[in-house]
């Protein structure tokens, strides 16, 4: 997918989303926060991919919220077309709905039960019923089910009627249907079963060459994401630790924490079992509500000194690679084999 | 256990439709708890005493050709005769037709004040649901202090006020309808704001707001409806617990009176000669237990059949 | 359909012969079960893999005995651990079999324990109603169980209650309540399907350090051919209750024998390279309402010839070596002389 123009369409700056934890029930009071994003930075070009991985609880789907305006930043800003998101209301807002859409992980809760096809990805035309008068809807929205690859004559069934497969395609009708120039992916394919996930992969990078569309696709599927990203972001405890180019990532990882997960990927080649040098990271990811100081990763790391603790590594270009790496230490490890 | 839900979504092949095979029908949530619905014995039975007693409100007339009203003391305690098949009161009234007429009231009232309930439960219910914080918090409130009053006793102390007022037959009516909708909405609209809650948190509801739909639209097109059945089912029951009401009350001599028809009257009149006859109270009676224990059952099988736990 | 060749001499540890399995539905019969069989032997790992809808999970149930019946039923077939038919046995007996000879983790480890006791009365609950071990024996048997799944700290966590514990820990207390008894069968379905890709690996080395230091039989049943590649010695497919392919684990990722499977190994992505277009698996799943007929696969076989596809159930093919393949073409595939 190497049809980046290079023109940056988002752009956003140090974002931060903490969930107050609060006690009390008629007195609220605020005894913490979970840090879910912590000061995420990143560019989005036109027309290209940036993948976002890492664990649960990383703030991957935060970021998705955020970005779609689900959720308010307790800081930072997003800039699309000029403008910051977090500003806009009424009838900007709405405008903004039309240019950045979301596919969502589970195809089954995603879709009203009670709605037909047809409802479904017409809804969009009914909210914003400048995009296509009322006659034209039903064509337009035939034009969409047939543009993800299902048959126009399904508009009047219920989504219970489809399988996995084709309920994620639904979605990522639905989601079209104001011919957005952005689509946040969350999780789209980790539903589905494997040959499924193919088709609906190929789908995605079919729409994006014909529509010039720009993606953010979070994942935990490391594999997948390499497959369909340009770039890649690696997310660990609300923070970006590391992101570069797809190939900057998964071949010249600078970061103890992208190593690690990188090569506990299981390779589906049982007869690299035996020469597999599988980083083992040992206990599980902090709470959000209580990171660790300095370097979030420093607990489970391997590499950690003093300095880690005292001291947050920025996400700067280290002198070993040139792409940006959080980790006073980072060095090349080459860990896919 | 994938394996069993996918059995449960597997998909018709697409060359059947394209030469124009028959199309599956669509089998929804709602589709599905009619299947169980029909296969229930016990809802049947419930749906045909509750059309039996609807027709009846409607047009009495059809189940006897006697006049309630028409009274003669020389029947008094009297035999059955020809329409009268439970035989004559203590003021010689025909005590079936007496029970047939008194229908009506008790339905309207049940009706009316379910829907009352139903109209106050679901405003406030889904918007509390929705919006959250403050109005929540405020509705809450107010459900926990209408529901420490106790119905019947609220009940008494407001119909006395209306009874000291002198108010008529019409102006009864009406007042039962409001007092009990008032006093009997709390539950149902607990239980729909803790569906809407739920479906608040789906999906689909997310994915509405990110094309950029309004409150409403999310509120009455996406979650009301998938939140919804939990609601009928408080409904349905509430209905018999307020023709209960109804007849309590008028028993207890603050709800209707005479010269107006109702279960709840006719009983308070029988049991004071209720060791002399038995029949004119166990009439009446019969009539007020099988229409609530019919909406008490409709009520309870529409539950079952929507939760997929008890299948 | 046979796995391998009758084997003349010794039994295995547990072989499911030729097992059915129906479901009642309100739509008709659902096949999901058609002819499965399949061997387990002391120590090694087998591998389950197919999709979801293919079976693999209700073999697992009937094998643990905790299908519904209704709506499930099997006609046919026989589970036998140490050579005694377990579907022939009376419930009692076979009780005392499931979850201490044979016993199952689960794929959500959050909704097998239960929330309102602590971890170690539920690890240490089998072993009083088993056992009949007293309150104290069992609880400190429990530390060293949970010492056994590596759960750090196990003595002061006995105490703890199922929320308290991560996702892996707390799998890593199934685990160990699952191996409470010694069970000389572990039916792991989809063990790490839920957890991240770190604690994913921690738990299949767990996994695999228990099965050596035992010398249990397991079972994997799983979707992900990278953890098959990692810790199986065989691998059953399976595709629309059939096992479509049995082979060596090696053996199957070098030339598959069955299209399906070639299929599934070329749609994955790859972490060690970008690629250009994934390769796809036409269609969708079958409905098991209505299953195809002959080659349960042929409307999405690219290799599909008429008529013998369509027609003919293809017999699981002995390759040799206690391969199978239940392909018509399975030897020119192997040839590679198979073209779309």
């Amino acid at each position: 997918m190497a049809n980046s123009t290079g023109e940056v369409i988002l752009s956003v700056d140090n974002l931060v989303k903490h969930f107050p934890i609060t006690q009390g029930i008629l007195f609220k009071k605020k005894i913490g926060a979970v840090q879910a994003v912590d000061g995420v930075s990143f560019e989005l070009h036109r027309g290209e991919t940036l993948g976002i991985v890492g664990e649960s609880g990383c703030g991957k789907s935060t970021l998705a919220k955020l970005l779609m305006r689900l959720e308010h930043p307790t800081a930072g800003r997003a800039v699309l077309n000029g403008r910051d998101i977090f500003k806009l209301s009424g009838g900007e807002l709405r405008r903004l709905r039309r240019n950045v859409q979301m596919v969502m992980q589970d195809p089954y809760t995603s879709l009203n039960p009670r709605k037909t096809v047809g409802d479904i990805i017409g809804e969009p035309f009914e909210i914003h019923t400048e995009v296509a008068p009322r006659g034209d809807r039903q064509r337009r929205v035939q034009e969409l089910l047939e543009l993800v690859g299902l048959n126009p004559e399904h508009i009047n069934r219920y989504p219970h009627q489809f399988s996995g497969g084709q309920r994620q395609r639904i979605g990522i009708a639905r989601a079209l249907a104001l011919k957005p120039e952005i689509i946040v992916c969350d999780e789209p394919v980790s539903a589905l079963d494997v040959s499924i996930q193919a088709q609906v992969v190929n789908l995605l990078e079919k729409l994006q060459d014909e529509l010039k569309l720009s993606y953010i696709f979070i994942a935990h599927d490391l594999s997948v994401v390499r497959h369909i990203s340009d770039r890649v972001g690696v997310m660990y405890l609300g923070k970006i630790v590391e992101i570069g180019t797809e190939e900057e990532i998964y071949e010249r990882p600078t970061h103890p924490y992208t190593q690690a997960l990188l090569s506990a990927v299981p390779v589906p080649d049982p007869d690299a079992r035996a020469h597999r040098d599988v980083i083992r990271l040992e206990g599980d990811v902090p709470s959000p509500a209580n990171p660790p100081s300095g370097c979030r990763f420093r607990t489970r790391c391997w590499k950690a000194q003093e300095k880690c603790a005292l001291e947050e590594p920025l996400l700067i270009r280290r002198a070993v690679e040139p792409h940006p790496s959080a980790c006073h230490f980072a060095e090349l490890k080459h860990v896919v084999a | 256990m994938s394996d069993l839900e996918s059995i449960a979504t597997v998909e018709t092949p697409k060359t059947q439709e394209r030469q124009g095979g028959p199309e599956s029908k669509p089998r929804s949530a709602t589709a599905d708890a009619w299947y169980e619905l029909r296969r229930k014995p016990l809802f049947w039975i419930a749906v045909l005493i509750t059309l039996v007693v609807v027709v009846m409100a409607l047009f009495p007339s059809l189940f006897t050709p006697n006049d309630p009203g028409a009274c003669a003391l020389g029947r008094r305690l009297a035999d059955p005769t020809g329409a009268a098949i439970f035989g004559y009161d203590v003021q010689g009234c025909d005590v079936f037709a007496k029970a047939v007429y008194g229908t009506r009231n008790s339905v309207l009232i049940g009706f009316g004040a379910a829907f009352v309930a139903g109209v106050i439960a679901m405003l406030f219910g889904v918007t509390a649901g929705y919006f959250g914080r403050w109005w929540d918090a405020i509705v809450s409130r107010v459900i926990d202090i209408v529901l420490g009053l106790p119905l019947l006793l609220a009940g008494i102390v407001f119909m006395k006020r209306v009874s000291n007022a002198g108010w008529g037959q019409n102006g009864r009516i009406t007042a039962l309808i409001f007092i009990l909708g008032l006093l009997g909405w709390t539950t149902a609209a607990r239980v729909i704001r803790s569906s809407v809650i739920t479906t608040k948190q789906q999906d689909y509801v997310a994915a509405a707001r990110m094309l950029g739909a309004g409150n409403g639209r999310i509120m009455w097109r996406h979650i009301l409806p998938n939140a919804l059945a939990p609601f009928i089912v408080i409904i349905t029951m509430a209905l018999g617990a307020f023709i209960a009401a109804e007849a309590t009350l008028s028993f207890l001599g603050v709800g209707l009176i005479p010269p107006s028809q109702s279960w709840g009257l006719d009983i308070s009149e029988a049991r004071n000669y209720m060791r002399e006859d038995f029949v004119p109270l166990a009439v009446p009676s019969a009539f007020l237990a099988l229409t609530v224990l019919a909406f008490i059952i409709l009520g309870d099988t529409i539950r079952e059949a929507f939760d997929p736990k008890l299948r | 359909m046979q796995v391998e060749t009758a084997r003349p001499v010794g039994r295995h540890l547990l072989e499911v012969r030729d097992l059915f399995v129906e479901f009642h539905t309100r739509d008709g019969e659902a096949k999901v079960i058609n002819g499965v069989s399949y061997h387990l032997d002391p120590g090694e790992t087998l591998a389950v893999l197919g999709e979801s809808g293919s079976g693999k999970s209700v073999t697992a149930q009937a094998i643990m005995g905790i299908l519904d019946m209704p709506p499930a039923r099997i006609p046919s077939g026989q589970i036998l651990y140490n050579g005694e038919d377990l579907l022939a046995m009376p419930e009692e007996k076979r009780r005392a079999i499931r979850g201490s000879e044979i016993s199952m983790i689960f794929q959500d480890a959050l909704s097998a324990l239960n929330p309102v006791f602590s971890v170690g009365w539920q690890i240490s609950e089998t072993l009083r109603v088993r056992t009949g071990m007293s309150k104290a024996d069992a609880l400190k048997r429990a530390a060293e169980l949970m010492d056994l799944v590596k759960i750090p700290a196990a003595k002061a966590r006995i105490k703890d209650y199922p929320h308290q514990f991560s996702g892996g820990m707390r799998q890593r207390v199934m685990i160990a309540m699952a191996l409470a008894m010694d069970p000389k069968v572990l039916i792991a379905d989809e063990p790490t399907t839920a957890l991240d890709v770190t604690v994913q690996a921690q738990i299949m080395d767990l996994l695999a350090d228990l099965r050596r230091d035992l010398n249990m039989g397991m079972i994997l049943i799983t979707h992900d051919l990278g953890v098959v590649a990692d810790v199986a010695d065989r691998i059953a497919v399976m595709y629309a209750g059939r096992i479509i392919e049995h082979a060596d684990v090696h053996a199957i990722y070098k030339q598959p024998a069955h299209p399906y499977t070639e299929g599934l190994i070329s749609s994955i992505p790859r972490l060690n390279s970008k690629g250009q277009e994934l390769a796809t698996i036409k269609g969708l799943p079958p409905n098991l309402m209505r299953l195809p007929s002959g080659c349960k696969y042929h409307p999405r076989c690219p290799y599909m010839q008429q008529p013998i596809c369509t027609d003919v159930v293809p017999p699981a093919l002995d390759l040799g070596g206690g391969r199978t393949s239940a392909c018509h073409f399975a030897k020119e595939m192997l040839d590679g002389q198979l073209h779309r």
